[in-house]
């Protein structure tokens, strides 16, 4: 059964087709010197020097790159401590919720989470903007954080503790020393799926922002909302090039656990 | 004594996560519910408070007409049961896409699954925004599929799909799709092959080996692949607002409008609550199933 058939061939490749081909039209009509889809204006790199030089466009991919890292970075300390509670402690008081809350902003509505996170800002008095974008992020990327996390987790073979433990290696530190090193390539793939998504986000930010701090998703969607642009087709590959090549280099770093860290 | 110092640790440990979540995801939904029963004033925030102190008296003032309104507003009622067609229907064509797709990644050799499913996983990981908008320029009246069915002759006027249902179908099943493959994929390619063979050797067609056999087995993750979807579909805001038009009212997209252009910040929060008591049951299922896996 190694060789597909063709009705298997033939599946997966309309299958790509459609997940691929409106990708490859933008990015093909982000070089058309024409401001028109329909017609091809021959090559140009107008769009990407428009988009270069759009103050607008540079301050929103600033405030966006920054939310992203800090978030991640927030979102990976978080999720690598829900799983190491997860798949380790396991039962305490109250795990029941603590494994409810760690699975639903999931699958929760963006507006939904957009919504409570506005409503909590404003009744607690806090001035909304990239402080408090970054916060809303941290918390809906953490829970995909720790699912890349709880899937190394599982994987590690609990005998190399046990060892380090035999050898009279207190368990905290058998952790540290054992556990974490072999965590290592989860912990980029769980940065970088966190970074990507806080860089995506449009709901969430345009509920938990203030005025004047606008992401690049913002920006783009007040755009777009208006018509297509081929500006927005450049901003667009730009973003697509940034996203394909974490991914290619993650999966270079991190390819023997490549298929359980991005499997959701 | 040996006891009590691990013991802090792991509660700290607890503490951490926990609190977080409490904090930034549990009490955000407990407001939500509070400002829900409250009544909407100028200023900031655009609400009443819950509660006054008057003296040594403490009145609580729940107000449930934020509640009656909506549930007895036609507009609100139809967006719920809009938002749960569509979820419904755009859950059973990914099915039918993501199905085939995942079944044949599974039957290809371990060398290209791995960089099959890698392909899938590159669209799920770029923006959403984007690929939305990629759309945009495909469906609109004088967008490339127009363009390209017209010089080819198929159709004399251009079809009208941009800012309709199909659109919104169209952009949904483009952008979960990945949420459904992924699932179902992993579920096939862990499935026991010599099932199969043993069916094979009875004397089982290929055709009904696959349906007495592989099918039933993978339900599971076609169980977590739809909950994935279905449940933040219910919500979608992005798809109706750019793809969809006005006749086609979606939850999602009332509550933003609720919030961003009317304002009325207590009537949007009942709206939310709703939404919240519809998730409830396939959320709590999916959770249900999704630890029952895990172990």
């Amino acid at each position: 059964m190694s060789q597909p058939s063709w009705f298997n061939r033939l599946s997966i490749c309309a299958g790509l087709a459609f997940l691929y081909l409106p990708i490859v039209v933008l990015v093909v009509y982000s070089f058309n010197a024409s401001r028109l889809v329909t017609v091809w204006g021959g090559f140009s790199t107008q769009w990407y020097t428009a988009a270069i030089s759009n103050q607008s466009i540079v301050e929103g991919a600033k405030i966006s790159f920054l939310v992203a890292a800090i978030s991640a970075t927030f979102a990976t300390v978080l999720g690598s401590l829900a799983a190491i509670v997860a798949v380790r402690v396991r039962r305490f008081r109250g795990h029941h919720i603590f494994n409810g809350m760690l699975v639903a902003p999931m699958v929760m509505p963006e507006v939904v989470m957009g919504v409570s996170m506005l409503l909590m800002f404003v009744t607690l008095g806090i001035d909304r903007g990239p402080v408090t974008i970054t916060l809303a992020h941290a918390t809906f990327t953490m829970c995909f954080a720790a699912v890349v996390m709880q899937s190394r987790l599982v994987e590690l073979d609990p005998s190399l503790e046990e060892a380090a433990r035999d050898l009279g290696c207190p368990p905290f530190l058998a952790f540290m020393k054992v556990a974490v090193p072999n965590m290592a390539p989860a912990f980029v793939s769980a940065w970088l799926l966190s970074f990507t998504l806080s860089l995506d986000d449009l709901v969430i930010s345009s509920f938990t922002t203030g005025p004047g701090a606008s992401t690049l998703p913002m920006k783009i969607y007040s755009q777009i909302k208006f018509g297509v642009t081929p500006e927005v087709n450049a901003i667009s590959t730009i973003i697509l090039g940034v996203v394909v090549f974490g991914l290619v280099a993650s999966r270079i770093v991190s390819t023997p656990s490549a298929k359980s860290s991005l499997a959701v | 004594m040996m006891q009590s110092k691990p013991d802090l640790g792991r509660r700290a440990l607890v503490f951490v996560p926990y609190g977080w979540l409490a904090v930034f995801f549990l009490m955000p939904f407990l407001l939500v519910l509070a400002i829900s029963l409250s009544s909407v004033r100028l200023g900031m925030p655009p609400y009443e408070p819950l509660y006054a102190w008057q003296g040594s008296l403490l009145s609580i003032r729940l107000n449930l007409e934020n509640f009656i309104f909506v549930l007895g507003e036609n507009t609100y009622l139809l967006a719920y049961l809009t938002s749960l067609k569509v979820a419904a229907i755009s859950t059973a064509l990914m099915l039918a896409i993501a199905y085939p797709l995942a079944y044949g990644i599974a039957s290809c050799s371990p060398r290209s699954r791995s960089f099959l499913i890698f392909l899938v996983i590159v669209p799920f990981w770029s923006s959403m925004l984007i690929r939305v908008y990629a759309w945009m320029s495909i469906l609109r009246n004088d967008g490339l599929l127009n363009s390209l069915l017209l010089n080819l002759g198929v159709i004399s006027e251009p079809l009208r799909i941009m800012n309709t249902e199909t659109a919104i179908y169209i952009g949904i099943v483009y952008t979960y799709l990945p949420f459904m493959v992924l699932p179902i994929y992993a579920n096939l390619s862990a499935s026991d092959r010599t099932l199969i063979e043993a069916a094979r050797d009875l004397g089982c067609s290929r055709l009904s080996a696959f349906w007495r056999v592989t099918f039933p087995l993978s339900l599971r993750g076609v169980a977590a692949g739809s909950a994935l979807v279905f449940i933040p579909v219910i919500g979608e805001f992005v798809v109706p607002d750019l793809l969809g038009g006005a006749d086609t009212q979606m939850i999602g997209r009332t509550i933003w409008i609720e919030f961003f252009n009317n304002r009325d910040w207590p009537v949007a929060s009942a709206v939310t609550v709703l939404l919240l008591v519809i998730l409830v049951i396939p959320i709590v299922l999916f959770q249900t199933r999704l630890s029952r896996t895990s172990k």
